[in-house]
């Protein structure tokens, strides 16, 4: 559980950032290099070099050095605990939620309803 | 979201759950109705067990005490197929202010979080926020992770159900 709590903690770290979440999405299509992401970013490449780094370390992204050129792609760690849990609390609130929705509007007309009784 | 009531209200006011900080999670939705229904949905026990517990999640609110005014308690007793004995939920309203806020504690475990839930009218709609305060990230963690309130069958349920709709 510990070591679960851990993990989902560095995703959302690594997640909480606009240019690394644009950084999955690319390497999603296709691997590229640090200088391939930094050009496509409009960043310097030490700036893309700590933004890989953070997805690394989250398990989001894997890189590889081959020659003087480091490949990066999709990591193993695979978002989808981190989905799963936001989405179960979706649909249990979405659920409830719906309920109370049609319980109101049946409160509503109820109201209604009486209210005109009475005016009768 | 999969939704089977394309034409009712519900399908166009969307609840929307986010994870706010660390310690907070957030839940909105409007409601199109008057502030002081929506409030006694959740204020009356034989309304607020008609939507608390969703259809799908198999399990029975056994009983439903509930004594909505500051300092008042309230002890929610569930069943489900799953488990060897009922769970019980149970804290207390630490502040209730009628047709606009209610802050109440959950005292079953010492990492409960406490709940609050305002009510803001404008033209004849009610906005609803929840939210929920864990005493630390480890708790809201937990109550994610291993499925809200330790009911990881609710949420399998409503999973297949889900799923089955879309």
């Amino acid at each position: 559980m510990v070591h679960y709590q851990a993990r989902l903690d560095t995703t959302f770290a690594a997640l909480s950032d606009v240019t690394r979440r644009g950084v999955l999405e690319q390497l999603g299509g296709s691997e590229a290099s640090i200088t391939d992401l930094a050009q496509r970013f409009h960043m310097t490449l030490t700036g893309m070099k700590k933004h890989v780094s953070i997805l690394e370390q989250a398990g989001l992204v894997v890189t590889e050095k081959v020659g003087r050129v480091r490949t990066c792609k999709l990591g193993p760690r695979r978002l989808e605990e981190e989905a799963a849990w936001i989405e179960q609390h979706r649909q249990l609130w979405s659920a409830r939620f719906d309920a109370l929705d049609e319980l109101v509007e049946h409160l509503k007309y109820k109201e209604k309803a009486d209210a005109q009784r009475k005016r009768k | 979201m999969p939704n089977a009531k394309e034409s009712s209200p519900a399908a166009t006011n969307r609840t929307v759950v986010e994870r706010k900080s660390d310690h907070e999670l957030l839940v909105t939705r409007t409601f199109d109705a008057p502030a002081h229904i929506v409030f006694e949905a959740w204020s009356k026990p034989e309304l607020f067990k008609l939507w608390w517990v969703p259809k799908s999640a198999g399990m029975s609110l056994l009983s439903c005490d509930m004594d909505v005014r500051t300092g008042g308690t309230y002890r929610l007793v569930f069943s489900h197929p799953a488990f060897d004995q009922p769970m019980a939920f149970f804290g207390t309203y630490k502040e209730v202010t009628p047709h606009k806020r209610m802050v109440w504690t959950n005292q079953e475990s010492d990492q409960g979080a406490v709940t609050t839930v305002t009510f803001e009218e404008n033209a004849g709609k009610t906005l609803v926020t929840l939210h929920e305060l864990y005493p630390t990230e480890a708790a809201l963690d937990e109550a994610l992770a291993g499925s809200a309130e330790g009911l990881p069958e609710q949420f399998a349920q409503l999973d297949e159900l889900l799923a089955g709709r879309s």
